[in-house]
């Protein structure tokens, strides 16, 4: 971390860049947040632990509006949806100086499983270890690093950096599980089952569009949700819409460019599993038109945005049922 | 004192529903929430916070207020039913308690929302002690005491058994009509139990939140500082913190047409939404820092300044678990008590 | 107030709008139009205040605060002039004389004509559609003729066009004895022989003596500079009202937008004196 601090410092002080987007340290090892830096002196709450999950690409889009460059600082899956943003011209790559920054898997307090959570060892970087030392109101805990990861961690897309200035830091392989099998497990269910899974988890939504709003890939400058001549705004309706409308248009909307980054489950405050619509697209297209995977390659053309004899008839999807 | 084995709860549940509408926490797809007592629910009075508190069922996240239909031609307007059935909410902490005074201050002063007063003269409040708080509690602030909860019938988790005492007549009346079930108790476990409570209190580390820099005062003091361009810069303009707040009452009104009518409803709406102050001819409020602004003063300046220095926080810290970027209140507090005066 | 038969829920709740009928439409400027309203029975829906709003609403499209635009001393209707400017209001500029609106009110504060206004000069300064709210404080004051002092209205508009309540102005206004009308439009036009120039420049011609109290509503940018002329003029503010406008949804103090520090506009105002918005924060 120390590393991160001191190179940030030395880009600020001569001029290369013009502000530091980075983590902001919290009230507790587990609430760091996104926070630009616009001098030296500030970057002495600059944080990077195991903390850190919050993908930093999204912000860039208000960062190209501003004067100079931002140094700002990517995890290697952060690069997947920062390239998806410059494919899409949300964002200027003039205007970032990237340094990628090792990952040895992120974590979901809600994971760790303890009450009264006061502080926790193991979770700094570059020190953080198999084991996380949980001190708590009621009595201390050890919980291993794995079993606190994000969701997204353990179906890891490699720690290698899709775009960047320079990188700092180790990554550790997280990798432990099988991207699909859990949309392979929904897959399999009957459509009674299927609907029943889905109402249970969609109930929950309480509207608060953070899983839109934190989407690198909802980028639109004026959501679909927020116009007022769509009945159905952005709020909450007397119908059931959240379960079967919101999460669906979305997941439409973002198909082809989702990177399958995971930010939209780690916010959601109800816990739904909003990644799965996503990984079903991801799963169907690289089925029916071969692998591809959004954010990669800047230049690469997305199967649902171009045209080759090759691709699947409509009727494909009918035949599959 | 009352008391009844934690075993029997269900039957306890059961008596309460057969006469009237329960809420209680209720797991669902791994999270805990206020939901209506049914025999397929699973009860959760162990989670300290349900996700979102339980002003749902003194103000729903949405309701109808009326409906028109055109009918020969002219307008007919149907206004909706207000609440006329007693209702129980079961397992209500401390803080949730207390927000509903917060509540009260806004929708029954003149002109009173008879919505939101049908429901709250017909709701039974039956709260429950937190034996486990949290880190990210701090009601106390707000000197509230969760070991010894408003409401009409206070309630405490002590080893296998749940202690039950009636405070008011509402909470009377519900005691003898489950008396069958109640079995006196000494106080003695009671009392104990507090103590350990509020021993815990004593370890929190929010517990010093000083609210010194807060206040009606504050109204005019901290409207320019230069520290909230500092301090919203993370914030998504999602509505988590707003959704999820036992106190925030910002609301809504909107029409969704039935097909058969149109159908005016009320529904939560959030101050950190884009078009919250948002007319034909201009906004007020454009930015981000202003909406991130308006939501914290609102809750530590202006509602104490509109209402004899209340705060419309209570501590539950709910917005400090549920933050995407881990922004909340106890920063905003937190980063002007640091400032020197 | 009125009974209203076709729904007895209004009178539980304020949020419940009643019915009203557009009873006359005028069109005053290509995008202005004024709408009579009275109740389905005849007569007025409630009674009101001048500088009071009311909610109306068309039942499936929106619904918005507007200020009436009609006197208390007018005992038949109410009366809303209403800019084509959002989906609401493009609406309500379709309808037509018979047809059924949904109104509720009145809400908010007023100008106090009958107590600091009492007995004074009174100098009215409007811009365009601004004119709507201290229209109803103008009539009112000459239907009282005999408890106030000398009136000046000075009103602007973008063109000719553009003049709101213009055949009021003239045959009515300016024809009561002690009552001065200055007009002024942005630019030069034919068939206008009346002066040209923005409304705060013309404030500064007319150098009004302090004498009196002013009465300013327009748009943002003109209150700022009419303010600042009033000022120059050695007019504390004290002596100026003005009456605001944000987004507004329940119209007393619930909803939770309307606010600019601890006043809620819809509540606390809209009718406010320059030295209590001195007071608050700059944020409208």
């Amino acid at each position: 971390m120390q590393e991160l601090i001191i190179r940030a410092k030395e880009l600020l002080e001569c001029g290369e860049v013009a502000r530091v987007l980075g983590w902001r340290k919290g009230e507790h090892v587990y609430d760091p947040e996104p926070a630009f830096f616009q001098s030296a002196d500030a970057l002495e709450n600059f944080v990077y632990n195991g903390f850190c999950g919050a993908n930093l690409s999204k912000y860039m889009i208000e960062a190209s509006k501003l004067e100079g460059k931002t140094l700002v600082f990517l995890k290697p899956c952060d690069t997947y949806s920062f390239n998806q943003l410059l494919a899409e011209h949300r964002i200027d790559r003039e205007k970032a100086y990237i340094i990628g920054v090792g990952c040895k898997g992120k974590l979901k307090i809600e994971n760790i499983g303890a009450d009264g959570i006061l502080d926790i060892e193991g979770a700094d970087y570059p020190d953080c270890g198999e084991e996380l030392n949980v001190k708590t109101l009621y009595g201390d805990v050890k919980v291993a690093y794995k079993d606190a990861m994000l969701e997204r961690c353990h179906v890891c897309k490699g720690k290698e950096h899709r775009i960047f200035d320079e990188k700092i830091g180790e990554s550790v392989d997280t990798l432990d599980a099988e991207r699909f099998a859990e949309v392979e497990r929904i897959e399999k269910m009957s459509p009674e089952e299927k609907f029943a899974y889905f109402q249970a988890e969609l109930s929950k939504c309480i509207r608060c569009n953070a899983c839109r709003n934190v989407c690198p890939a909802c980028s639109c400058r004026k959501c679909v949700f927020d116009s007022t001549k769509f009945d159905s705004a952005q709020k909450a309706n007397a119908t059931t819409f959240e379960e079967k409308m919101f999460h669906i248009i979305r997941a439409f909307h973002v198909a082809g460019r989702c990177t399958d980054c995971g930010e939209c489950s780690r916010v959601c405050p109800q816990g739904i599993p909003l990644h799965l619509f996503n990984r079903k697209f991801i799963k169907d297209m690289n089925e029916l038109y071969g692998d591809y995977q959004a954010g990669v390659d800047v230049d690469a053309k997305a199967p649902l945005v171009c045209f080759s004899q090759e691709d699947a008839e409509p009727g494909a999807l009918t035949e599959r049922g | 004192m009352h008391r009844i084995k934690k075993s029997e709860l269900p039957r306890l549940y059961e008596a309460i529903a057969k006469t009237q509408t329960l809420y209680l926490p209720v797991k669902s797809a791994g999270k805990t929430n206020f939901a209506v007592w049914t025999e397929t629910a699973q009860p959760d009075i162990d989670t300290l916070k349900t996700v979102k508190s339980p002003k749902d069922a003194f103000f729903p996240q949405c309701e109808n207020l009326y409906t028109v239909k055109r009918e020969e031609g002219k307008l007919k307007l149907t206004a909706e039913e207000l609440e006329s059935e007693s209702f129980v909410v079961f397992g209500i902490r401390a803080c949730d308690v207390r927000a509903l005074s917060v509540l009260d201050k806004v929708f029954l002063s003149n002109p009173v929302d008879t919505y939101y007063a049908a429901r709250r003269e017909h709701g039974i409040l039956v709260s429950l002690a937190c034996s486990r708080p949290e880190t990210s509690c701090f009601c106390g602030t707000f000197g509230i005491d969760c070991a010894q909860p408003e409401g009409d019938v206070a309630t405490w988790l002590c080893g296998e058994y749940l202690y039950w005492q009636p405070q008011t007549e509402k909470g009377e009346s519900l005691t003898n009509a489950l008396s069958d079930l109640l079995e006196e108790a000494e106080e003695a476990p009671v009392e104990k139990a507090k103590e350990e409570i509020r021993a815990i209190c004593e370890r929190l580390p929010l517990k010093d939140l000083s609210l010194e820099k807060w206040g009606a005062h504050a109204a005019h003091d901290n409207f320019d500082s230069p520290l909230w361009e500092e301090l919203y810069k993370g914030c998504l303009a999602c509505g988590t913190c707003t959704f999820v707040c036992p106190t925030c009452q910002c609301y809504d009104i909107k029409d969704y047409d039935t097909g058969n009518g149109i159908q005016r409803y009320r529904c939560w709406d959030s101050c950190m939404y884009s078009d919250f102050t948002m007319m034909a001819h201009g906004n007020n409020r454009t930015s981000q820092m202003q909406r991130f602004r308006q939501r914290f003063m609102h809750k530590l300046a202006y509602f104490p300044a509109n209402n004899d220095g209340m705060f419309s926080c209570v501590g539950c810290g709910r917005c400090v678990d549920k933050c995407p970027s881990h922004l909340n209140i106890v920063k905003v507090i937190k980063t002007f008590g640091k400032e020197e005066a | 107030m009125h009974e209203c038969t076709c729904n007895p829920g209004f009178m539980r709740d304020t949020l419940i709008p009643m019915v009203g009928i557009i009873t006359d439409i005028r069109t005053e400027t290509p995008d202005v139009k004024t709408f009579r309203v009275n109740a389905p029975g005849g007569g007025k829906l409630f009674e009101h205040l001048p500088g009071q709003c009311a909610m109306v609403c068309v039942p499936g499209v929106g619904e918005a605060m507007f200020s009436i635009t009609s006197s208390p001393t007018n005992k038949e209707y109410q009366e809303f002039s209403i800019k084509r400017c959002g989906v609401l209001t493009e609406h309500l500029h379709s309808l037509q004389v018979g047809d059924e609106i949904m109104v509720r009110g009145p809400y908010g504060n007023n100008f106090p004509v009958e107590t600091e206004l009492k007995g004074k000069n009174l100098l009215f300064i409007a811009g365009g559609i601004a004119l709507a709210p201290l229209r109803s404080v103008i009539n009112y004051v000459l239907d009282n003729r005999e408890n106030y002092g000398d009136i000046d209205i000075l009103y602007g508009s973008r063109s000719m066009d553009d003049l709101v309540q213009r055949r009021e102005i003239e045959e009515v206004w300016s024809k009561v004895p002690g009552v001065n009308v200055h007009l002024t439009i942005d630019r030069e036009q034919e068939d206008w022989d009346g002066h040209v120039g923005f409304v705060p420049s013309y404030l500064k011609e007319l150098a009004f003596d302090t004498n009196r109290t002013a009465l300013l509503c327009g748009p943002p940018i003109m209150i700022k500079f009419c303010l600042q002329g009033l000022k120059e003029m050695g007019f504390r503010s004290e002596q100026v009202y003005t009456t605001l406008e944000l987004r507004m949804k329940c119209g007393v103090g619930k909803c939770g937008r309307c606010n600019i520090g601890t006043k809620y506009v819809c509540k606390d105002g809209p009718v406010f004196r320059f030295d209590e918005i001195d007071e608050l924060p700059n944020e409208y």
